[in-house]
């Protein structure tokens, strides 16, 4: 049974990042960007990360998703017709197939035979408690404080130049 | 108590999504689609990290440095969206190929 739930959340993934892979359309393949990171959140849960799925799905569904359709709607190429009924597609040639292709598909088999070859020296045994929450919050609070602290500055300083170099300066 | 689901289909998993996210980088004629490719790479490895941190139940090292991951993306995605913004109004177009200045 979780097995057969992996495998709808790992093909949920991989199907939606192979539709972003072949559309055309830059806004359908934001949208399938969504399900292959709803997906991904599933297999978090899988592994015994539930704050990590929440996270995900929070920081990436709900900011990062939001920031890329921003982009697209603020950056598109105005190739309207005068047709009203007809959508206005956000079309977009892919360039450098064979180079894309060939490289991914050599690192794909590359990492293949590496975790085919691999064996992994396991030191403790599965997730069995419920929630990882408390330990994650121990452990940001004790031991990575310093990393912690540092990652609210990191946010601090990338929102005050995105704001910063958004910003229009042209005269007109 | 079910038996977890093994590591090594976490990490088949993590590696065709590296894979299809570097093609999408690689082939798309737009900062925006390499940005969607970069994000499903960092998705790839968060994967790796959270299936190995199912092993270490007592400090969660890959958890939290999953976590530090997605902030990061997050930052990286806010910066690289305003520097979008700055090209598309200088070069009137977003395709990578086309910016070919360093100043104007």
């Amino acid at each position: 049974m979780e097995l057969a739930v992996f495998y709808f959340f790992a093909f949920l993934a991989l199907g939606s990042a192979v539709f972003i892979l072949l559309t055309k359309n830059l806004m359908y393949a934001a949208f399938a960007l969504f399900l292959s990171l709803v997906g991904v959140a599933g297999l978090f849960v899988l592994s015994g990360a539930d704050f990590l799925a929440i996270t995900q799905l929070m920081v990436y569904v709900g900011g990062i998703l939001v920031l890329i359709i921003f982009g697209i709607m603020l950056t598109r190429t105005p190739d309207k017709t005068d047709d009203s009924q007809s959508a206005n597609r956000i079309l977009l040639n892919s360039r450098r197939r064979f180079w894309g292709l060939t490289l991914s598909i050599s690192l794909f088999l590359v990492l293949i035979a590496t975790i085919t070859q691999a064996t992994f020296r396991l030191s403790g045994m599965p997730i069995k408690s419920r929630s990882t929450i408390k330990t994650l919050g121990v452990e940001l609070m004790t031991s990575h404080l310093l990393p912690f602290e540092i990652a609210g500055i990191l946010l601090l300083v990338a929102l005050i130049g995105a704001a910063y170099l958004a910003l229009n300066r042209s005269p007109s | 108590m079910q038996t977890p689901i093994p590591l090594f289909h976490f990490l088949i998993v993590a590696a065709a999504l590296f894979s299809i996210g570097l093609a999408v980088a690689v082939t798309k004629r737009s900062v925006i689609g390499i940005l969607i490719g970069l994000e499903l790479m960092l998705n790839a490895v968060n994967l790796n990290l959270i299936a190995f941190s199912r092993y270490d139940p007592v400090l969660l090292r890959g958890q939290l440095f999953a976590l530090f991951v997605i902030v990061v993306a997050a930052a990286e995605v806010t910066v690289a969206l305003a520097l979008v913004l700055r090209v598309y109004h200088h070069y009137g177009s977003i395709d990578p190929d086309e910016m070919n200045q360093l100043k104007h």
